[in-house]
């Protein structure tokens, strides 16, 4: 199993690698170059020969991308075009902003996500089981950003307006509510679905049939023989739920006006601001890998087959 | 080859099970799935023959609702939101087709290829794939329409290529399971070219894995291009587009909500519909696939079926008829000859 392990690590560092060469070669795809892009239409061509200087953009593209990179294993992301600050220091606020939206919405997701989809499997083929699934069958389709402007439709100001459908840096707790509501509810579906079908098969296997059989209590059966084998698989999607969280929140940060990255990438699309486009792909990209190696891990761990092979 | 004398023995599977598509036809939530894609699917067709204006006509003040003349009032500019409610849908169902069906059929080149193949050919397309797969769809779409700039053809091609690695999995492990039949194994005996048997053994039995994945791409294909144009970087204005007219109006929501409203809506409906066509075609293709392992000798319960390939190319009398089911019918008649003898035709 640790042999898998590092396997898994590896192929998660190359295509760490492989995905900056990506992002590297997209901003080389750009038409002019960054001093151009730094200075505007209007500069000197004495002022661009000092900037390419300094960055050293007469080099082969090779030395550029090799230079990159190990500003980037030092924590040095460059420079933002537009506002001139360096891009660590410029992300710090809104990765904090955005890890808190997604832990959050996770933290509301997770829990009723379980109990919902243990439940439709003990009431299987029943009202709530069917109401459940089709709940999720058109959760899961609708793309996230339907869901929120839903919302903001029915609860928003021109709803009930309960809540408000914009962020404001002044705003109370209360802005929090239709962001995190509507993360949760684009990431509950597939762990409902999966801790439904988990349960399911639990439930019906020979150990916890021996269980009953053995005089157990309901709740015993459930809780000390049913539950935790049901628990890998479902722990491996909700780490690939975390991980969708990483690119999906984009679009609900966009809508919301919610200053996390995802504002800051729409905001630097928008200003054409290379190094803060390729440091919060890499990031979001970053994260995204990371995560899957986790449920990846998670997998392994919890398959008992692979569990056992090496012992 | 030819000649229908020898299509008789089809017709002793006495059990034999209707196809992919009317076994789907059978749940109930297929056919809501139908309705609802159906009822977008035409209006977004018929809309720009049955609108009151032209879609950049103005016809009241910016969000003024209650206009004569106009159903749901004017949008951010004071162009008619009807109009361009009706306008706005095709644009999204044609790239969403567009880029679904380019990515299910390169995507399934590929699985197939490495499925057949195996070995390092596997290797380095499953390797390549794993690296397109650590870029979450849409930041992928993002940086790309970021660098080179909002087109048409770009927004087909980067979604297409965010499917082909997903489709490529699912085809390649089908694929697997294809070629540990008899009649790959006789194709390969008798000396068959390798497309050959690629295209003409092994494709048509991985249709119903590739049907489920061309309904669910769509359905996030359709998603993917609504949200590029709802961030701003999909179709670019004054165009009518669905996802660009959320965009637009969404300042307005509270004084006009019909601009947000509708768009959303049918871009709700349409998806829910479409993912209710993929979850009857995917429970279809389950029981198939039950079918076939109940073939293998383990049946359980009263339910039969013939193996996929029986039902891969439609309905025998109308193969038989149609000389379009030509091509059908030859192979077919290959795989029993194949699967009598082996050495038939070497």
């Amino acid at each position: 199993m640790t042999r898998l392990i590092v396997v898994r690590l590896f192929f998660g560092a190359l295509t760490l690698w492989a995905v900056s060469l990506v992002v590297f070669a997209a901003t080389q795809a750009l038409p002019g170059d960054a001093a151009q892009l730094i200075l505007g239409r209007d500069a000197t061509p004495e002022r661009l020969e000092a900037l390419r200087d300094q960055l050293n953009l007469h080099e082969p593209v090779a030395v550029q991308y090799m230079q990159w990179l190990q500003g980037l294993l030092q924590g040095d992301l460059g420079t933002s075009f537009s506002n001139r600050l360096p891009v660590a220091e410029y992300l710090t606020d809104p990765v904090r902003s955005s890890l808190t939206l997604m832990g959050l919405s996770a933290l509301v997701a997770t829990p009723i996500a379980l109990f919902v989809g243990a439940f439709s499997a003990l009431r299987r083929d029943r009202a709530f089981d069917h109401t459940s699934s089709m709940g999720t069958l058109v959760l899961a389709s609708v793309p996230e950003f339907v869901v929120g402007i839903l919302l903001i439709l029915l609860l928003g100001p021109g709803g009930l307006g309960v809540f408000p459908s914009v962020y404001a840096r002044e705003g109370g707790p209360e802005q929090w509510v239709l962001p995190v509501l509507t993360l949760a509810l684009a990431v509950a579906p597939p762990i409902v679905r999966m801790m439904r079908a988990t349960m399911i098969e639990v439930l019906e296997s020979e150990y916890v049939q021996q269980a009953r059989l053995k005089g157990m209590g309901e709740r015993t059966v459930l809780w000390r023989h049913a539950a935790p084998n049901a628990i890998g698989p479902v722990a491996q999607v909700v780490a690939l739920q975390l991980a969708w969280l990483a690119g999906g929140v984009v679009a609900i940060e966009f809508l919301f006006n919610f200053p996390g990255v995802g504002k800051v990438l729409m905001d630097a699309i928008g200003n054409r601001d290379v190094p803060l486009i390729q440091a919060v792909v890499l990031l979001i990209a970053g994260i995204y890998i990371l995560v899957n190696l986790v449920a990846d891990v998670i997998g392994l761990a919890a398959n008992p087959k692979v569990r056992v092979a090496n012992r | 080859m030819t000649g229908p004398s020898t299509s008789t023995p089809v017709t002793e599977s006495p059990r034999r099970r209707p196809g992919l598509f009317r076994t789907a036809w059978r749940f109930g939530r297929t056919k809501v799935g139908v309705a609802l894609t159906g009822l977008i699917v035409l209006i977004a067709v018929l809309g720009p023959f049955l609108a009151p204006y032209t879609a950049t006509e103005f016809v009241s003040k910016p969000f003024e609702t209650g206009v004569d003349g106009t159903l749901f009032g004017g949008d951010n500019r004071g162009r008619d939101v009807f109009t361009r409610f009706l306008w706005g849908g095709w644009t999204l169902l044609l790239l969403a087709a567009a880029s679904a069906g380019i990515g299910v059929a390169a995507g399934t080149v590929i699985g197939v290829i490495a499925g057949y193949r195996r070995g390092w050919v596997d290797d380095v397309l499953m390797r390549t794939n794993d690296v397109l797969l650590a870029f979450p769809q849409l930041i992928a779409a993002l940086l790309v329409m970021s660098i080179l700039g909002p087109k048409v053809w770009l927004i087909v091609a980067v979604i297409a290529v965010s499917h082909m690695p997903r489709v490529a999995r699912v085809i390649r492990e089908a694929t697997r399971k294809v070629i540990e039949q008899d009649y790959v194994k006789a194709a390969e005996a008798i000396g068959l070219p390798r497309w050959r048997i690629m295209t003409v053994e092994i494709l048509p039995n991985v249709t119903s894995p590739l049907l489920v994945e061309l309904g669910l791409r769509l359905t996030y294909s359709i998603g993917v291009v609504a949200v590029l144009g709802f961030l701003g970087m999909g179709l670019q204005p004054p165009t009518a587009d669905w996802g660009l007219m959320i965009n637009e109006n969404r300042q307005g929501m509270a004084i006009q909500p019909w601009a947000v409203a509708l768009p959303v809506t049918a871009i709700a409906v349409l998806t829910v519909g479409a993912n209710l066509i993929t979850d009857g075609l995917s429970r279809a293709a389950i029981g198939i696939d039950r079918g076939s392992r109940s073939d293998l000798g383990r049946e359980h319960g009263t339910r039969a079926a013939p193996r996929w390939r029986d039902r891969a190319g439609g309905r025998r009398a109308d193969r038989d008829r149609s000389p379009l089911g030509r091509r059908d019918h030859q192979r077919r008649v290959h795989h029993r000859e194949a699967r009598r003898d082996p050495r038939a035709g070497g």
